[in-house]
């Protein structure tokens, strides 16, 4: 309405604005300390603390905290992990949503509501009988294991998300896709998928930044350094206590980095896909 | 019914299985290795009695409100500035960089998070201290996390921080869809801002504010990582959660029975609360 552009940015306007970024600035200060430390040269540290501004550009701690942790290794066995998941997570979604959403089962509301409260459950509640069937099936400080329970874990809720949205998938398309001659698992591939393309794209970029970020499980499957994630690998060393500052800015520097690529790759998806929690 | 199947085993063998041992570990003295005795309601006769576990509980309920309750208040107060004010004013360009850097502590990993700002609270050389001493403000320079009376509350402090930004941009999404005649309408009656937000805004994004409560609430359950690296637990029980108490039973204590019991209390209250959450929201939906 025209009401909307007559209004002037009136000092309320300007002191909200102040606030806001005020409000910005506070949340964005840790990364900013983070980068002001992750380069600076050992001295300065020491002389200086954290606030100095770099007069040097050194990457000791970043190099020392990369070669303690064996970083490429980890980072690679985060992106194997994180990678089979959402692939796999996905594929299972697709296939319960399909006989879910629009194969009308019987109980279907019930169904739905399980898998979602299984996304919920504490692992806590999951984790000690798991690793014990781990140990005995010889999955124990595996990778395999890890990605069998985050599949599961992650479909669940995809399970939930894509039978809300399949629901509502256009019958004709399927009718035509039938008088076609086109059977149950061709109508999926070929008519379905492409259809719901944009929703499985969000689910998997969440499921792989999910399971990248998860800690709780993974550290307690995965204990030798060389199955670790990255989480994992940060979570233990910090444990140790043998980091001194600027090897943890160092390490934070190199926690923080993939995870601001996937943000600012997906920065779309991921604003737009959050708010697909709240369909239905 | 075929494309169920591969679900139905998986499901069995990762989350029901595992889900009906754990329940019945808890009423059993199992260490981990050997048989399993059967204790009957031990476990949690001693949970009762266990001032540690009533800690942890209460510190739940502190958890909750640091990262369901005020972000969700204080969530819905900035989506409702950046929509209302930033971006009819000042173009939603601006609204959007600001939500963007609002939002990104919250794809950091949760380890990562908690171990920049363990190391920004270092009472030594984190930069939170050294700021103070720097504008000679050093009587305030204090050892946060390693103070009982100050530690839980920095912990709650940093999980507003995580957390604010997922509010923000669900409440942001739901804002678009609500029909601005209606505010608009009781801003010529004369409503207030706080008025307009409270009785016109809030009843319109419903759905949103239930699945914000719902989902942070069960992730503030499992604060598992924020407490393992800030605190473990202390000083004393000062921050210890059900979630790092059950962890340290099972592979700390060797105490399976005891630690399967607090992990059952807390799936029970976990599925408590969603089944509450789903069946008010389907209500509210009809």
């Amino acid at each position: 309405m025209s009401g909307m552009l007559t209004r002037r940015r009136g000092p309320a306007a300007w002191l909200t604005l102040a606030a806001l970024v005020v409000v910005t600035a506070g949340i964005l200060i840790p990364f900013a300390l983070i980068a002001l430390n992750a380069f600076k040269p050992p001295a300065q540290y020491a002389a200086h603390g954290p606030l100095s501004f770099p007069t040097g550009f050194d990457t000791g701690g970043i190099r020392t905290f990369w070669d303690t942790a064996d970083f490429g290794r980890v980072l690679w066995n985060s992106v194997l992990i994180s990678g089979s998941v959402c692939v796999l997570a996905v594929l299972l979604s697709i296939l319960n949503a399909y006989a879910l959403g629009i194969g009308r089962v019987k109980g279907r509301t019930w169904i739905l509501g399980a898998f979602l409260i299984a996304n919920f459950l504490p692992q806590e509640g999951l984790v000690y009988p798991l690793y014990d069937l781990a140990k005995q099936f010889g999955l124990y400080d595996t990778q395999l294991a890890v990605i069998i329970i985050f599949t599961v874990i992650q479909a669940a809720f995809g399970t939930y998300l894509l039978s809300s949205v399949l629901s509502t998938f256009p019958r004709e398309l399927l009718e035509a896709a039938r008088m076609d001659g086109a059977g149950r698992a061709r109508i999926l591939w070929r008519v379905v998928v492409p259809v719901s393309r944009p929703t499985l794209g969000v689910l998997l970029v969440f499921f792989f930044i999910w399971t990248w970020n998860e800690f709780f499980l993974p550290l307690v499957f995965l204990i030798s350094n060389q199955n670790q994630t990255v989480p994992v690998a940060l979570g233990t060393l910090q444990g140790q206590h043998i980091m001194n500052p600027l090897t943890t800015s160092g390490a934070a520097l190199l926690g923080v980095i993939p995870t601001i690529v996937f943000f600012l790759i997906f920065q779309r998806t991921l604003t737009r896909g959050v708010t697909v929690g709240t369909l239905k | 019914m075929t494309y169920l199947l591969p679900a139905a085993v998986l499901f069995t063998v990762v989350i029901a299985v595992p889900l009906v041992m754990n329940i019945y570990n808890s009423f059993t003295n199992w260490t981990g290795v050997g048989p399993r005795h059967w204790a009957g309601l031990a476990n949690y006769r001693q949970l009762l009695h266990d001032s540690e576990f009533w800690a942890s509980m209460w510190h739940s309920l502190a958890l909750v409100a640091a990262m369901a309750v005020v972000p969700a208040m204080l969530g819905l107060i900035v989506a409702a500035a950046l929509f209302d004010v930033i971006a009819k004013r000042f173009g939603p360009r601006l609204a959007s960089l600001l939500r963007a850097c609002i939002y990104l502590p919250q794809v950091l990993p949760i380890i990562v998070a908690a171990i920049v700002w363990g190391w920004i609270l270092d009472p030594q050389y984190g930069a939170l201290n050294v700021a103070l001493r720097d504008i000679g403000m050093g009587f305030l320079a204090h050892d946060l996390l390693g103070d009982p009376h100050t530690a839980l509350l920095t912990v709650m402090a940093v999980l507003v921080w995580f957390q604010l930004g997922y509010p923000v941009v669900i409440f942001m999404a739901g804002l678009q869809r609500t029909d601005p005649a209606l505010s608009e309408a009781a801003e010529i009656d004369g409503a207030t801002w706080r008025q307009r937000l409270w009785l016109v805004v809030v009843p319109q994004i419903r759905p949103e504010i239930y699945v914000v409560l719902l989902t942070c609430t069960v992730a503030s359950l499992r604060a598992f990582g924020w407490v393992y690296a800030l605190t473990s637990g202390g000083p004393g029980v000062s921050t210890q959660v059900p979630s790092y108490y059950s962890y340290q039973s099972f592979f700390t204590n060797l105490d399976v029975g005891y630690g399967s019991a607090i992990a059952t209390v807390m799936t029970l209250i976990i599925v408590a609360v969603s089944v509450v959450f789903l069946w008010v929201q389907r209500r509210h939906a009809e």
